[in-house]
C-alpha cells in the first residue's frame, strides 16, 4: 500500500495528461499583470490612426494632407503615393490575391483604410485624421452576392478585371474569385436521378465577426543603427508574418523579430496581416522611430476578418427508408473586396468538403463560386477550422430536412446513416480520411441524458395545445470536425508545409525550458503543454517553462488557429519529450553501468528492471548530462521535433438543444443545451470544459443574434457594440457537457483537436432546435439569426402571432 | 489642444498626481500615465467593462469618466487587490474555478466581482448574472465565472471551498 500511495503521490507531482491542471498563465492576469500589445511602451512611441473611407465603393480624387501636417505633434501622414515606391501599397493575402493597404485609385468597402496619420499620441493622431481632406468620386456598390456575375454589375476589383487565371483557377467574370469543384459529379447526379426520395434547401449562413474583446494592433520598431525590426503584434502566426515582411520589406528574416506577446482572443480574427501592421512598419522604417497602432472596436469590426457569408444550396438523395445516397451542394460564397481568405493555399473553400458529416454518403458533389463584392474581406475566421462551421451547418441542416420529408425522427434518421465505429478510418467520396469515431455511443448517451422521448411527448403534448403561448423545439447536432492542418503534402501556408514544432531544453537542475511553434490567445497552452512533456518526460509540469510567441526563441511554427495546437504541436511536444526520455534513459543505464536495454522508464524516474528500488531520478539524470555521459555522446539534454502530421484528426460530438418560443413576441428561451464532445485522450479536463463553454456561447450568439447586414449604398450596419450582439452573462445558457474518449490512432498521445468543436457543432443545434419549434406547421428551414424580430417574423406568417 | 489641469486621486492607496487635458479619460490616465495597464479598452461604446474599476464605492467604465472628474476619487484597480503577496479570495476564485482564459476581461470582471460582493455577501446565480452583466467575455462563456464568484463569496463569508475542478482529472 505504501508504495501505491508513493506512486500516486509521483503522479499528482507530475501534474500530467489527464488532471485538471490550474493555469499558469492565471496569476500575472489576475494581478493585471498580463503584457498585450497595448501595454507596450517604448521610447520615443508614436501613434498611429487610419483615415477610412465613409463610401463603399467609390475614386479617390484627391487626398490633401496639409492640414493634418501642419497640426502640432503630427510626424507624417502616409497615403498610397508614399507606400508606392516601395510597392507596399498592396500586399499578398494568404488567399492569393492581394489586398490594398492604403486605398490608391479606389475605395472598395466601406471603412477601408485611406491613409495613416502618425501623431505624439492617440488624442493627437485622432484630431488630425479629422483633418486630413479626401475627395471622392462614389460609385454604384454591389452587395448582393448573388447579382455579382450578372453581366452589368459593377466591377470592383479594376486592378484585375482582365486577369482571366486567378489563384484558384479561371476567372468567368471580372467579380468572379474562383470556382471549386470536388467530387464525382456524374455518379452523383445519377444518384439523384435514380433517387426514392430527394430534397433540396436553401440556407444562408450570414456574415458575423469573431469579436475579440482585444482588437487588433501593434507596435512596430525598426532601428536605424542596428537594422532590425521588431513588431510586437496580435498575431496566431508570428513566424508566418516574420517572413511574409521579410518578402515584402527585403529585410532578411533574421532581422525581424515578430513577437505575439499575451493576446486577448484570437477566434481567428488574428491570423492574417492586415494594412495597419504594414502601415506601421512603414511609418516606422521612414521615421525610425516605434510607431504604435491599436484599432477601435468600430474599426475591428467592420475591417477585420469576417467569419461566413456562404449563400449554400443543399441536396440530398435518398432511399424512401432514409438511407443516404448522395448529397449535392452550390455555394456561392460572398468574400468581400479582396480575398483575404485565410486558408491553406490549395483550399480555397478551406475543408469544407468534411460537409459529407457524421455519415456514410457513397456520392457527392460540392461546387463554391467565390465573388467579389463592396465589403471587408474575411471569411475564415472564428472558430470555423477553415469552413468546417459551414460545413457541418449545411448537412445537418439536410439531415432535419430530409427528416422531415420522410416522417423519421431526426435522431432515427442519423442513427441509420451514421459511419459505424467499425468503418474507421474511413474515406468520404470527398477524399477525406477520418480518423476513428463512435458516434451511435456518444448519441445514444446525449438522447438517455436529456430523456429524449420524454422530451418528444412533452412537445407533442404542447403542440396539442392550440392555446399554449409557447412552443417547444429541440434540436440535434452530431457533427465531424476535421482538425489539426495539416499534412504538407496538401496543407501549406504561402508556400510553407502546415507542420508545427517543439524544442525542449532540460537544465541541470531538472527543470526545462520548452518552445513551440503555435501560439495561445487564452487556450492555455503554457499549462498544457507542460503536462504532455510531464508524462512523457516526467519532468514536473510546475518546473517546466512554456513560451511561445517570439520568432527569435520559438521553433518555426504555423500558429495558432483551426484547433490545430493540440494535433500538430502537441505531437511534436510528445515526440521532444519522448527524445529525451530516450536519451535519459540511455545516460541512467550509463550512470547503472548497465545495458540500456536494463533500464526502463517509470513515470519520474529510470529504474532497474527487475529492481524498481534502484533508480535514477530524472532530475539526477539531468545532472549527469552536463558532465557524465557515456563515451560518444552529445552533452546536454534537449531534443527538438518538427512534425508534419500524417492526417487531420477528426474529433465529433452529438449536442441537443432544448428551446421555447413565444409565438406573439418571438422571445426564444434556451431551456438545455447539453454538448457531449470526444476529442480523443483528454491533456486537461478543466480546459477542454472552458473551450466548450466558450465556443457554445459564441454558438449561441452566432445563430440567436449576430449579423453584419449591409444597405444598398454599401454602408454597414450595426458594427459596434450598440447594435452587434455579444451576449452578457445573463442572456448566456446553462451549459451541460459531457465525452467519450475515442483515441486519434496516429496521433502520438491520441489527441485531437477541440476548441473550435463547440461553435461548429452548437449553431446548427440551435437552428435545428428553433426550426424544430415550427415544424409541425411545414417549416423546414429559418435563416439565422433567431433574433425575436425574425422568429416573430415567422409566427406571423403562421398565424400564431395573432392572440 | 486645450490647457491641461492637474488632478489629483487615491489610487490602490497610494496619493497620486497627474496633469491631463479636460478630454482624457481615465482609462488613459490609468494605463499611459499611471501606468497601470490591468485595466483593458474593449470597445468604444461603454458595453464590454473590461476598464471596469472602483471609484468612491462605485464600480464605474474608466473609458466613460473624464480624468478630472476623478478628482479627489478613491479608485481601486486590478493591481490593488492582492494583499501582501496574498491573492484577493476573488483571484483565488477565478483561478481555482477556471473563470478567465485570455484574461483581457479578467481585471475588469474582477473588480466588478469586488463590489458586487462588497453589496451582497451571498449572492444567487441569477444575482450574479445580473450584476455582471456589464462585463463581456469572449472566452469562458460565464459559467466559470459565475462559479468563481460563488467561491469567492463563501471564502469570504468563512466558509469552506472548494474548487470544481478536481485536480486528477477522469482519464488516468
Amino acid at each position: 500500500m505504501g508504495n501505491m500511495n508513493a506512486e500516486s503521490e509521483r503522479v499528482a507531482a507530475l501534474e500530467g495528461m489527464g488532471c485538471s491542471r490550474k493555469r499558469r498563465e492565471d496569476p500575472r492576469f489576475l494581478q493585471g499583470k498580463g503584457t498585450y500589445v497595448d501595454d507596450i511602451k517604448m521610447p520615443g512611441m508614436l501613434f498611429g490612426v487610419m483615415v477610412r473611407s465613409p463610401y463603399a465603393h467609390a475614386r479617390v480624387k484627391k487626398i490633401d494632407k496639409s492640414r493634418a501636417l501642419a497640426h502640432p505633434g503630427v510626424h507624417a501622414v502616409l497615403t498610397a503615393d508614399d507606400l508606392k515606391p516601395l510597392k507596399l501599397h498592396w500586399m499578398p493575402t494568404l488567399a492569393g490575391d492581394v489586398q490594398a493597404v492604403l486605398a490608391d485609385e479606389k475605395v472598395c468597402f466601406q471603412n477601408q483604410e485611406v491613409a495613416f496619420v502618425v501623431a505624439d499620441d492617440r488624442y493627437v493622431a485622432a484630431d488630425a485624421a479629422e483633418l486630413v481632406e479626401v475627395e471622392y468620386e462614389e460609385l454604384p456598390a454591389l452587395v448582393d452576392p448573388l447579382q455579382a456575375l450578372a453581366p452589368d454589375a459593377p466591377v470592383i476589383r479594376e486592378d484585375i478585371r482582365d486577369k482571366q487565371v486567378g489563384a484558384h483557377g479561371a476567372r468567368r467574370h471580372p467579380n468572379h474569385i474562383f470556382t471549386w469543384n470536388i467530387g464525382d459529379k456524374d455518379k452523383t447526379d445519377r444518384a439523384f436521378d435514380n433517387a426514392e426520395v430527394t430534397v433540396t434547401q436553401d440556407m444562408l449562413y450570414p456574415r458575423v465577426h469573431p469579436c475579440p474583446l482585444e482588437t487588433c494592433g501593434c507596435v512596430a520598431s525598426y532601428d536605424k543603427a542596428r537594422g532590425d525590426l521588431t513588431v510586437y503584434i496580435t498575431s496566431q502566426a508570428p513566424h508566418v508574418v516574420r517572413t511574409v515582411v521579410g518578402l515584402l520589406s527585403a529585410i532578411p528574416e533574421s532581422k525581424i523579430r515578430i513577437i505575439s506577446p499575451d493576446i486577448g482572443g484570437g477566434f481567428g480574427n488574428k491570423v492574417g496581416v492586415y494594412p495597419g501592421y504594414v502601415a506601421s512598419i512603414v511609418a516606422s522604417i521612414v521615421l525610425g522611430r516605434p510607431v504604435k497602432w491599436i484599432e477601435s472596436r468600430a474599426e475591428n469590426l467592420s475591417t477585420t476578418a469576417f467569419a461566413r457569408d456562404y449563400h449554400m444550396k443543399g441536396e440530398l438523395a435518398a432511399d424512401s427508408d432514409g438511407r443516404i445516397k448522395a448529397l449535392r451542394v452550390h455555394v456561392v460564397a460572398d468574400h468581400g473586396a479582396f480575398d483575404a481568405c485565410a486558408d491553406p493555399t490549395k483550399w480555397p473553400a478551406g475543408m469544407f468538403h468534411v460537409c459529407t458529416g457524421s455519415y456514410a454518403i457513397p456520392n457527392a458533389f460540392v461546387s463554391v463560386d467565390g465573388v467579389y463584392t463592396n465589403k471587408f474581406p474575411g471569411g475564415v475566421a472564428y472558430r470555423c477550422s477553415f469552413r468546417v462551421t459551414e460545413a457541418v451547418y449545411l448537412i445537418e441542416r439536410m439531415l432535419d430536412v430530409l427528416a422531415l420529408k420522410l416522417g423519421i425522427d431526426k435522431t432515427e434518421l442519423r442513427l441509420r446513416n451514421f459511419i459505424r465505429k467499425d468503418q474507421f478510418p474511413y474515406l468520404t467520396p470527398l477524399g477525406l480520411e477520418y480518423d476513428s469515431g463512435d458516434y451511435e455511443t456518444a448519441l445514444r448517451k446525449v438522447l438517455d441524458a436529456v430523456d429524449y422521448p420524454a422530451l418528444r411527448a412533452e412537445q407533442a403534448a404542447q403542440r396539442a395545445d392550440k392555446q399554449a403561448e409557447w412552443l417547444m423545439g429541440i434540436g440535434v447536432s452530431t457533427f465531424t470536425e476535421i482538425v489539426g492542418a495539416g499534412p504538407s503534402k496538401s496543407c501549406d501556408i504561402l508556400g510553407i508545409g502546415m507542420f508545427d514544432s517543439c524544442e525542449i531544453r532540460v537544465h541541470p537542475d531538472g527543470s526545462a525550458i520548452a518552445r513551440m511553434g503555435t501560439i495561445t490567445q487564452g487556450q492555455g497552452h503554457q499549462t498544457t503543454y507542460a503536462q504532455i512533456i510531464a508524462s512523457e518526460a516526467g519532468i514536473p509540469a510546475s518546473v517546466i517553462q512554456v513560451e511561445e510567441g517570439d520568432t527569435s526563441t520559438a521553433p518555426y511554427g504555423l500558429g495558432t488557429y483551426g484547433s490545430r495546437s493540440t494535433p500538430v504541436a502537441g505531437a511534436a511536444v510528445a515526440r521532444a519529450a519522448r527524445k529525451i526520455r530516450e536519451k535519459a534513459r540511455l545516460i541512467a543505464a550509463h550512470l547503472f553501468e548497465v545495458s540500456p536495454d536494463d533500464v526502463e522508464f517509470d513515470l519520474d524516474r529510470f529504474a532497474l528492471k527487475g529492481s524498481p528500488g534502484q533508480f535514477k531520478t530524472l532530475k539526477e539524470v539531468a545532472w549527469a548530462a552536463y558532465n557524465n555521459v557515456p563515451e560518444g555522446m552529445e552533452m546536454g539534454l534537449e531534443a527538438v521535433d518538427y512534425y508534419d502530421p500524417p492526417n487531420f484528426t477528426f474529433p465529433f460530438g452529438a449536442y441537443v438543444c432544448v428551446l421555447d418560443i413565444n409565438r406573439y413576441s418571438g422571445e426564444t428561451r434556451v431551456r438545455r443545451f447539453y454538448a457531449l464532445d470526444d476529442c480523443g485522450t483528454r491533456i486537461n479536463p478543466m480546459i477542454i470544459e472552458g473551450q466548450i463553454h466558450g465556443g457554445l456561447t459564441e454558438g449561441f450568439a452566432v445563430a440567436m443574434g449576430q449579423e453584419m447586414p449591409y444597405d444598398e449604398a454599401g454602408n454597414l450596419l450595426g458594427a459596434t457594440l450598440m447594435d452587434y450582439f455579444i451576449p452578457t452573462a445573463i442572456e448566456t445558457p446553462h451549459w451541460d457537457t459531457d465525452f467519450t474518449v475515442t483515441p486519434s490512432p496516429h496521433h502520438p498521445i491520441g489527441a485531437k483537436g477541440v476548441a473550435e468543436s463547440p461553435h461548429v457543432g452548437s449553431i446548427p443545434c440551435f437552428t435545428s432546435a428553433v426550426v424544430d419549434a415550427f415544424a409541425h406547421l411545414g417549416v423546414t428551414h429559418m435563416n439565422m439569426p433567431h433574433s425575436a424580430y425574425r422568429v416573430w417574423q415567422q409566427s406571423r406568417a403562421l398565424g400564431l402571432a395573432e392572440r | 489642444m486645450s490647457k491641461k489641469t492637474m488632478v489629483s486621486f487615491r489610487l490602490n492607496g497610494k496619493d497620486t498626481d497627474v496633469v491631463v487635458e479636460p478630454r482624457e479619460l481615465l482609462i488613459h490616465t490609468l494605463r499611459e500615465r499611471c501606468l497601470h495597464t490591468g485595466p483593458h479598452i474593449g470597445c468604444e461604446t461603454s458595453h464590454c467593462g473590461a476598464c471596469t474599476v472602483d471609484m468612491n464605492g462605485m464600480s464605474v467604465k474608466a473609458c466613460t469618466v473624464l480624468t478630472v472628474q476623478a478628482e479627489g476619487a478613491d479608485l481601486l484597480t486590478v493591481e490593488g487587490m492582492a494583499q501582501g503577496g496574498e491573492l484577493h479570495a476573488l483571484q483565488e476564485a477565478f483561478m481555482q474555478e477556471h473563470a478567465l482564459q485570455c484574461g483581457f476581461c479578467t481585471p475588469g470582471m474582477l473588480i466588478r466581482a469586488h463590489r458586487l460582493l462588497q453589496e451582497i455577501p451571498d449572492p444567487s446565480e441569477e444575482e450574479i448574472r445580473y450584476w455582471m452583466a456589464g462585463n463581456l467575455c469572449r472566452c469562458t462563456g460565464y459559467q466559470n465565472i459565475v462559479k468563481a464568484v460563488q467561491y469567492a463569496a463563501r471564502k469570504l463569508r468563512g466558509e469552506a471551498v472548494q474548487t470544481s475542478h478536481p485536480l486528477m482529472g477522469e482519464t488516468r
